[in-house]
């Protein structure tokens, strides 16, 4: 998948994530994170939004996203929303469900 | 044990906190939503949340239910292909006109359901009708499906539809509720009545919810947290009908081992259809938990 322009997905409402998405020049996943929590699960959050890249085959951007507390399954919602739609991809690919 | 669907709470798709907490809540149902609440552009972002929430959060002990988008459209097609593959909720189809909006859906269902080696047939659904069409076709749209768990009735398209709008007495809605009710019942399925969006007012609320259980609904659909006690009140069987139930329930079984139909009760004829309200009621009184132990202990010995 491939960043064409910037994407935004969620809300600074609580338990929620705004995480804006936009191509970088260089390799690399580059993450400015603001989060109340950022001593705690700055780490985790983090990884939570590298994986949910890779996953979707991304291996460069630069990502804020700014954590009123999201749960692992919201921060990877809302990064899933901001990579569609920072691609303009609508083809959806869901995982497979498990046999 | 009964599937209880006393409350069905809507929730959010596009709500993070929501998501997060609707299973601290009461409610016999989550009800997801992808669509009126959710608004044009924000689609596909309540689409990766309630499937995401799904694939990861557990509620225990309730049903979950996602509302998606109308089917004629792409973003009720990517809704199915999301929400089936989790497995893990009854999908419920907006505005059905007739039969064959539940069968397309169905085949549909059925088609993600081959694709990703998920048992065909395992996923339920709900059908909602929100139109004079959709009332007068309740009876078929209720058959039209063994995946099918309930019909529901959406009012506030449906009162729009009539060209009139919702009165506290809620006379512009009688038609509509005893059509969908005698669907589910010749159908076999659950009846599910519609929200009451005056959240502040209670006695209005409260007077809805009696109007409907006499009517025969197995439940409602709520839109606050605040509305699911009073309505599991209303719905919970008293002391003095379980215990009567369950004299009946006796009478009937002495009256069987002398090979009789009938038995009498204070004086009273007891017969098939006061039998099965009998055991109707304590069936939703097991499932609510209200039967006392030693009542559960002779409801067993009766089933």
């Amino acid at each position: 998948m491939e960043l064409k322009k910037p994407g935004v997905a969620g809300t600074l409402e609580s338990s929620d994530i705004m995480v804006t998405l936009e191509p970088a020049a260089c390799t690399g996943i580059d993450i400015d994170l603001q989060s109340a929590v950022e001593k705690q699960y700055g780490r985790a959050i983090r990884n939570v939004i590298t994986d949910t890249l890779r996953e979707l085959g991304i291996h460069s951007a630069h990502v804020l996203a700014v954590d009123k507390g999201a749960l692992d399954c919201v921060i990877r919602a809302r990064v899933k929303t901001a990579a569609y739609r920072a691609s303009e991809e609508t083809d959806y690919r869901w995982r497979e469900a498990k046999p | 044990m009964r599937q209880l669907r006393r409350t069905m709470l809507y929730v959010p798709g596009n709500n993070a906190g929501m998501i997060k907490d609707a299973g601290i809540y009461p409610a016999d149902c989550i009800m997801f939503d992808l669509e009126d609440s959710v608004s044009a552009g924000e689609k596909d972002a309540a689409r990766f949340l309630v499937y995401e929430a799904l694939s990861t959060l557990d509620y225990p002990g309730k049903e979950l239910v996602v509302r998606i988008n109308d089917l004629s459209s792409r973003l009720g097609m990517d809704d199915l292909e999301a929400i089936v593959r989790t497995g893990k909720a009854v999908i419920r189809l907006p505005k059905t006109e007739c039969a064959g909006d539940v069968l397309a859906c169905e085949a549909q269902i059925a088609r993600i359901e081959q694709e990703n080696g998920i048992e065909v047939g395992s996923t339920g659904m709900m059908a909602a009708v929100e139109s004079a069409a959709g009332v007068l076709n309740a009876k078929e749209i209720a058959v039209a499906s063994p995946r099918l768990i309930g019909i529901a009735l959406g009012a506030e398209d449906y009162v729009t539809d009539l060209r009139t709008n919702r009165s506290p007495e809620g006379i512009e809605l009688l038609f509509a509720r005893s059509m969908v009710l005698l669907a589910a019942r010749a159908a076999g399925i659950d009846a599910i009545d519609t929200v009451y969006s005056e959240v502040n007012n209670e006695e209005g609320f409260r007077a809805e919810v009696r109007l409907i259980k006499q009517l025969g609904f197995d439940g409602k659909s709520v839109i606050n947290p605040r509305q699911i006690n009073p309505v599991h009140e209303i719905y919970t069987p008293t002391r003095k009908d379980i215990e009567k139930s369950l004299a009946i329930m006796e009478a009937i079984a002495e009256a069987a081992r002398r090979g009789s139909g009938v038995a009498a009760l204070n004086g009273k004829m007891i017969d098939k259809p006061v039998v099965e309200r009998a055991r109707y009621t304590l069936e939703l009184a097991q499932a609510q938990g209200t039967l006392q132990k030693e009542e559960e202990r002779i409801w067993q010995t009766l089933t």
